[in-house]
């Protein structure tokens, strides 16, 4: 409980202890936004996502993708992962054509296609926007699995459950930021509240260009990407 | 003369429906749990269940609580936005318990996870060749890791 206690002490020590976090899930819509430009492909946030949520050996929760976009062939990339970006990525040295990261991650879709073929009700969206796995509920039919179009859930090799990043929702109701967001050493990731007039992405929305994966899909993904380029599937 | 004389049948069948249905609220009862349909179709217990589970990563907030010196030494250099266990690793029982010290890092291996050089990195992004730059020396030798220019002084 440490820290949150900390975060409480900021307000108290500020002579302002009404506004230090008492978490109300229905004045918060979470989101996140990853800086394509600045990622650089480092692996923190998929090492601190392991470590926060004891995600299991060769399952990922957020991986790193690297993407390879030639002159010649710009619909093809070569996009490698290796561990999930785990270790970071093998060094290039020549410089031809145009390599760049991109972060993945459960989109927590205010419209997600996950929750709505499970048959029990074992994954949701929360008030705040969160989409989470009742794992005690769960039985494992893998269906939510195959209806997600972006591959960020998996069935855990030990419990038989879906699992999946759940914005570490442990951490943002402490006030506290996610795993890899408070990981990633050059802010390419940075987590959003929607709701929260004063936050810096309703500024960024605006002056950016902005893009979320599979829009087609109209799945009301939540996480944006800065300057994606098109070739990202 | 009775027009109801021979529904004894349908009182008889109407008696076993609400017995069936009797059973049917008593078992979903106990089947359903308490919180199912809280917040919608799925059992509301289960968020303030996911929102218990253990925090590893304390938070830079919680580090500088404590460590403000090393904080001032952050503040002008490259580092001041990188967060304390993006290096340090997860430490929220050290935070708890001090007496808990952290693993010793190694800068060999730290500081190249970023700053390997690779012409897929960002081109603003400050990178070397290890083998090149310093032939195996430790990056603490000139640099300090909390401020790494080497006008930020030696460790």
């Amino acid at each position: 409980m440490l820290p949150a206690a900390a975060i409480a002490w900021k307000y108290v020590l500020a002579g302002t202890p009404e506004e230090s976090p008492n978490y109300k899930m229905s004045d918060h819509w979470w989101s996140m936004l990853i800086d394509i430009p600045k990622c650089i492909g480092c692996g923190n946030c998929v090492r601190a996502c392991a470590a926060e949520n004891d995600v299991p050996e060769g399952h990922f929760r957020t991986w790193v993708e690297r993407y390879h976009v030639t002159d010649y062939d710009m619909t093809n990339p070569e996009v490698i992962s290796p561990d999930g970006g785990k270790e970071g990525f093998p060094a290039v040295q020549e410089d031809a054509g145009k390599y760049f990261f991109v972060p993945k991650m459960c989109n927590h879709c205010a419209d997600s296609p996950c929750t709505q073929v499970c048959p029990v009700g074992a994954t949701f969206v929360t008030p705040d926007g969160v989409v989470l796995v009742d794992q005690t509920y769960c039985l494992g039919c893998a269906y939510c699995v195959q209806a997600c179009p972006y591959g960020c859930r998996y069935i855990h090799p030990e419990k038989r459950v879906a699992d999946k990043c759940t914005l570490c929702y442990h951490r943002i109701n402490k006030g506290l930021t996610t795993a890899c967001v408070e990981n990633c050493p050059t802010g390419a990731r940075q987590l959003c509240d929607l709701k929260n007039p004063n936050d810096p992405i309703h500024a960024f929305l605006k002056t950016h260009h902005v893009q979320v994966l599979k829009p087609q899909m109209a799945t009301g993904a939540k996480v944006f990407y800065n300057e994606l380029d098109g070739s990202v599937r | 003369m009775n027009r109801f004389r021979d529904t004894g049948h349908l009182l008889r069948f109407a008696a076993l429906f609400f017995i069936a249905f009797a059973v049917f609220l008593v078992i979903r009862h106990f089947v359903v749990p308490k919180t199912f349909g809280e917040y919608g179709h799925y059992r509301g217990a289960a968020i303030a269940e996911i929102a218990a589970r253990p925090v590893h990563f304390a938070g830079h907030q919680t580090c500088e609580t404590c460590h403000a010196d090393v904080l001032a030494i952050k503040a002008p250099g490259k580092h001041a936005n990188v967060n304390c266990e993006a290096c340090h690793g997860p430490l929220a029982k050290h935070a708890d318990d001090p007496s808990i010290t952290p693993p010793k890092l190694d800068t060999a291996v730290l500081c190249i996870r970023c700053h390997a050089a690779s012409a897929a990195k960002p081109k603003g992004f400050p990178q070397v060749d290890a083998e090149q730059h310093a032939g195996g020396i430790p990056c603490e030798t000139c640099h300090q890791p909390h401020n790494p220019a080497i006008a930020g002084g030696t460790k």
